[in-house]
């Protein structure tokens, strides 16, 4: 048997130096937060222990010459397709420490269907021409918010005016927003960008439950402040400042389980913001303690609404579940004024892995039948719907458009843009690239106007590829592709898959 | 629920005289025959208003039929739901450009729920329109082989698988008089050979002839289907049709707002409104955005008070408009007006999105 740890016997992945190029200036040993490389003064010549690598590139990146490549060991168990290496790896793992085996960010199996890459979308030919985005306005403005069934105008004066009151509702400039994740799991530099950022293209960023530092008031209107069940940083001004509210029931990579932030990430200035001693694991209650049934639920979405004057939209954010259609319709009737569905894949900073690999249903599948069940119901007007986890490029935010969302959530992609490089450790607080760590100096490695630029970047590229796809398929406005299904074909999926998507096979 | 596209390329006309002087259906088939190569001889059809003075309180249905297993279904129907005061064959002219057709038939009719649909209308407050509109649905929906034409009041629906003139002369349209006339020259290339195709589209005394292909059917649809709205002709012109009802009819909207609606402003402009105006059309986006008609067109919207004409947002098909004295004309183009009024007080093309709305001076 193994007397050694299982992490210290193998190594997934290989640091090849190419001691020809290496000039020893040490700053591989430097980057490394896991300390996978060393230096060993007495023969003056690097060193590396492969076993430490998790993979996240970031020595690889930095070295000056290019010294460094990062490879999968080859060498690797005996092939067996039912017990598969990682299965045997997480029982190693979990004989050493007998506890539960975290991960980070969204499921990387891939053993389910992303349904995303099993729809096409159309484009006009001849009888509608296609609109050229450049040479044409290409809409894409979007309102979230409860919309009324119809509405009432009065003349006076000659003069047609609105008659109805509208409730408040979010204005985006495009129909994509940076998703919940908390100051504490990701760090003040990245909040900072996310707040910027949102705020220079006309969008919104989610804080997540740790609450949100004051420094960060100023950008309140592009903000969602999240209410979850650990309340963490919730009081009045929190929620007054905020240009939305959202209540969070559960989340796509862990349904049924609260947020857990490590008490190492806890410092002083997340504990100030978080409202808790600093050190101390952050542990959000699975469920909320005031929330038992839906009329609890409409209970805190009016006392919400209540405590900021009925002036913020409050969404509410469920994990997609078998039964996500009946829950939406009794989140609905309850008040909410937004639904975020969150989605199989979605990322996390820290989760049970038998929870994020085996719990939740993909979000193709939850939105198509909330979205239809709403409509069943006569209920779609009165909410938006906002869909998160696996969104992964603009053609993904297109496809869950026509499906019938009304915007998306992006979390790892935002990590990405950044330079989140999917090392998948989030957990750990040692993040090599300064994002999921509030390490003081790995932290530094976000700089928030190069933050600010990048996402500022991902959103207008996406924004104009949307318009690309969108302008090809003869429209101008993005709420004329929005529930759209007949603009979408599936390829190879089965008849019930089809007829839960609400679309037809390709070809047809 | 799935449709197959109607693909298509149009010519449209129409006109209204605004003191209500009826005239004959010649000038408007003299009109739409001279935009003869703008169809393919797959689908011509006619609206008309003011035809029918002897019944002007009665609703007017004309309906198709494939066989007398049809017919027999639906006038089971119609003498259960309603009061028939009268009923006849279509009158129609055998011509050798007209080769077969289906059974027509048109019935006047007044509502009679059943004690128990009373009651169901009661509940959910609904009118004789309504009952109308239901029964319309169900029929075109439930009765295989039976399609109604139109069923509004004074007004009647024409059309077949044709040219628009040959139609025209099958159904002796020139010994008919009213005060509004659209037409309508069809391109399909698509499900050719069926009557209940060609346009116009009608619901109670809305009728439409469009020229244009709706990229935004898709969630049209749903969101007409979300208000009980059955689309079963799997053409898009039917979804606007729908539109204008529940807009207009059933939220009681202002024309010009419903047009706003079907062809909505653009962010740019609406920003650049003072403040009335821009909370009036960002409310119509917000809320009736699923129902905007992205894509191009150029449609002839006709009820019992007017005649409208209306491009979409960025004009992608052609739209005249001229003016002789009580006359207003609109069609896909000038010389298709010229051919019946060559001396014109003005025209011309109305601005994408802005709708030309005329309506009898006694009634507006
Ligand atoms: S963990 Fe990252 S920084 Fe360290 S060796 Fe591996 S790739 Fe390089
Ligand atoms: S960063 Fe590159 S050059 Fe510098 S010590 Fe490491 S491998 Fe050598
Ligand atoms: S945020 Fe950091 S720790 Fe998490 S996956 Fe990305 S690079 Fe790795």
């Amino acid at each position: 048997m193994l007397y050694k740890s299982f992490v210290d016997s193998f190594s997934d992945y290989i640091i090849d130096r190419n001691e020809d190029k290496c000039i020893l200036c040490r700053i591989c040993e430097r980057q490394c937060s896991y300390e996978a490389h060393g230096f060993d003064k007495k023969n003056s010549v690097m060193t590396k222990q492969d076993h430490k690598c998790i993979c996240c590139r970031r020595c690889e990146a930095m070295c000056p010459t290019g010294a460094i490549s990062i490879r999968e060991n080859p060498s690797q168990f005996k092939r067996n397709s039912n017990w598969t290496a990682s299965h045997r790896k997480n029982i190693y793992k979990q004989a050493e420490t007998g506890g539960i085996l975290l991960v980070g960010m969204g499921n990387p199996t891939g053993k389910q269907p992303t349904y995303f890459d099993r729809m096409l979308l159309d484009a006009s030919q001849v009888t509608n021409p296609s609109i050229d985005p450049l040479r044409e306005p290409m809409e894409l403005r979007t309102y979230l918010g409860r919309k009324p069934d119809r509405l009432e105008f009065e003349e006076k004066d000659g003069r047609v005016s609105l008659k109805t009151k509208l409730t408040p509702q979010l204005k985006l400039e495009y129909p994509i927003m940076f998703s919940a994740m908390s100051y504490g799991a990701i760090n003040y530099n990245v909040h900072v960008g996310m707040a910027r950022a949102s705020q220079k293209m006309g969008i919104y960023y989610n804080t997540g439950e740790g609450g949100l530092h004051k420094s960060l008031y100023p950008y309140g209107a592009n903000t969602i402040v999240q209410v979850a069940s650990g309340r963490f940083g919730v009081n009045a001004e929190y929620l007054n400042v905020a240009g939305g509210i959202e209540i969070k029931i559960g989340q796509g990579a862990k349904p049924g389980i609260g947020g857990h932030l490590p008490g190492e990430k806890v410092n002083e200035e997340v504990s100030r913001t978080r409202m808790i001693p600093a050190g101390t694991d952050a542990l959000s209650p699975a469920p909320h303690h005031d929330i038992y049934s839906i009329e609890d639920l409409r209970q805190l979405i009016y006392a919400l609404k209540e405590a900021t004057d009925y002036k913020n939209p409050v969404s509410v954010k469920i994990a997609a579940v078998h039964n996500s259609a009946a829950i939406a319709s009794g989140i609905v009737r309850a008040g909410a004024d937004i639904l975020t569905l969150d989605g199989y894949r979605g990322g996390t900073g820290a989760a049970p892995l038998v929870t994020r690999n085996n719990v939740g249903i993909p979000i193709e599948l939850a939105l198509a039948s909330v979205d239809q069940r709403l409509r069943d119901e006569g209920i779609r007007n009165h909410v938006s719907i906002v869909v998160g986890g696996g969104i992964r490029s603009s053609a993904d935010v297109v496809k869950a458009i026509a499906l019938g969302a009304d915007a998306v959530y992006i979390g790892t992609a935002t990590l990405v843009s950044v330079g989140c490089t999917l090392c998948r450790m989030c957990f750990t607080g040692k993040c090599p690239w300064g994002i999921a760590t509030n390490d003081q100096s790995l932290s530094k490695r976000i700089n928030p106007d190069i933050a600010e630029e990048k996402l500022s970047n991902l959103i207008r590229g996406w924004g104009l590829e949307i318009k690309e796809i969108i302008g090809g398929m003869g429209l101008n406005a993005l709420e004329s592709m929005r529930g759209s299904r007949h603009r979408l074909r599936g390829v190879g999926l089965s008849e019930s898959e089809l007829d839960i998507l609400g679309i037809a096979p390709a070809g047809k | 629920m799935f449709y197959e596209k109607d693909i298509s390329g149009c010519g449209l006309s129409g006109f209204i005289d605004k003191s209500k002087k009826r005239v004959s259906g010649e000038e408007i088939i003299k009109s739409i025959a001279l935009q003869h190569d703008r169809g393919n001889g797959l689908g011509g059809g006619f609206a008309a208003y003011g035809i029918y003075p002897e019944f002007k309180d009665y609703y007017a249905f004309h309906i198709m039929y494939d066989n007398m297993n049809a017919l027999a279904t639906t006038e089971e129907l119609l003498h259960k739901d309603l009061l028939v005061k009268h009923y006849e064959k279509i009158p129609v002219r055998r011509t050798l450009k007209i080769p077969t057709h289906p059974i027509l038939r048109r019935y006047f009719v007044k509502a009679k729920p059943s004690e128990e649909e009373y009651e169901l209308l009661d509940i959910e407050s609904l009118d004789e329109d309504d009952f109308i509109v239901r029964l319309v649905m169900r029929i075109n929906s439930e009765v295989k082989g039976a399609f109604v034409f139109s069923s509004g009041k004074n007004m009647g629906a024409f059309k077949g698988v044709g040219f628009p003139e040959d139609v025209a002369d099958f159904f002796k349209l020139d010994e008919y008089h009213g005060y509004i006339w659209t037409a309508h020259n069809r391109f399909p290339t698509n499900t050719p050979g069926w009557w209940g195709g060609a346009h116009p589209f009608t619901l109670l005394d809305w009728s439409i002839v469009h020229n244009g292909e709706v990229s935004s059917y898709g969630i049209n649809k749903r969101y007409l289907e979300m208000f009980g709205y059955k689309c079963t002709l799997f053409t898009d012109t039917e979804v606007v049709t729908y539109i204008l009802d529940l807009l207009i009819r059933k939220h009681k909207l202002s024309k010009e707002l419903a047009c706003k609606v079907l062809s909505s402003a653009f962010w740019k402009d609406i920003d650049n409104m003072d403040d009335i105006d821009q909370k009036v059309n960002t409310a119509l986006r917000m809320v009736y955005g699923s129902a905007l008609l992205n894509g191009p067109f150029a449609i002839l919207f006709a009820y019992k008070n007017g005649l409208i004409g209306l491009n979409d947002r960025v004009k992608l098909r052609p739209l005249i408009v001229g003016y002789k004295g009580d006359r207003v004309y609109m069609s896909s183009e000038e010389s298709a007006i010229r051919i019946i009024e060559p001396d014109l007080d003005t025209v011309f093309a109305p601005k994408a999105g802005e709708p030309v709305i005329v309506e009898f001076e006694a009634e507006a």
